[in-house]
């Protein structure tokens, strides 16, 4: 696992973790800044473009699900103490997702999307977490390599 | 229209560059004040220059290839240019694969394309 709290005040990390950069998802303009912010860190550590464009895509996803399903959340992007993880946690303020072995199948959409977009979240990212229950919001944590 | 994206009428064809911060709102007016322009200045083909996109995720994949067989409806080719090698792996990885658009390496390849046409 690749995972500790990130963006959450009082988690117990042991070895914490550096909040690089904490913006809210309102809008499309929003989606922008985050994979923005995402490639710009990980070019910043000198990380390879194909790394970038497949992390910075994932979170691009990520973060448009959480406006077009999850009305609107935030997002914190971290980096580990050893500096070798960026690390991305997405929450939202939906409804959640009741089953989320049917919403990671390929084609498996409720908005009139592709379906696409969680699964290829998933495989673009290094690590990848989602933690959500029926009427509590959902929250994804996902990591690359730098 | 947003001044994000620029469109402009060279040879038989409507040449559009997308920025790189071109957000959902915006590609979805791109399709919109396209499809009217392919049909009211009757050109063969349009051409978007994504040279500039360091990513095209599902949705701005979808947008594309949506605008494609819009154009194909209206009797116009589309061609994307300019698609850098990581956004072609990642669409690969997202099982995306285009295939209502022609891709070519260059705008310049694209045009002789179109004249052909």
């Amino acid at each position: 696992m690749h995972f500790r709290s990130c963006g959450v005040p009082n988690a117990p990390d042991t070895s914490p973790l550096t909040v690089l950069a904490r913006l809210s998802l309102k809008t499309s303009r929003d989606v922008v800044a985050a994979r923005q912010t995402v490639a710009r860190e990980m070019k910043a550590r000198g990380t390879s473009t194909i790394r970038v464009t497949r992390f910075a895509t994932a979170v691009s996803e990520i973060a448009r699900n959480a406006i077009v399903h999850g009305d609107g959340g935030e997002i914190s992007i971290c980096i580990d103490a050893r500096k070798e993880y960026l690390l991305v946690e997405c929450r939202d303020r939906g409804r959640g997702i009741g089953d989320v072995e049917q919403a990671m199948i390929e084609g498996f959409t409720t908005a009139g999307g592709l379906g696409r977009g969680l699964g290829g979240a998933r495989r673009l990212s290094h690590g990848f977490e989602i933690v959500t229950a029926p009427g509590e919001g959902t929250l994804v944590r996902m990591s690359a390599k730098l | 229209m947003s001044g994000i994206t620029s469109i402009h009428l060279v040879e038989n064809a409507l040449l559009v560059s997308i920025h790189d911060d071109v957000t959902d709102t915006e590609i979805i007016d791109l399709q919109d004040t396209l499809s009217h322009r392919i049909s009211e200045e009757n050109v063969r083909g349009v051409v978007l220059d994504i040279s500039a996109l360091e990513i095209v995720d599902t949705f701005v994949g979808r947008v594309i290839a949506q605008l494609a067989g819009i154009s194909r409806l209206l009797d116009a080719e589309t061609y994307v240019v300019g698609m850098r090698p990581a956004v072609a792996v990642t669409l690969v990885e997202l099982g995306m694969y285009l295939p209502e658009t022609k891709t070519a390496l260059s705008l310049t390849h694209a045009l002789s394309q179109l004249r052909r046409a």
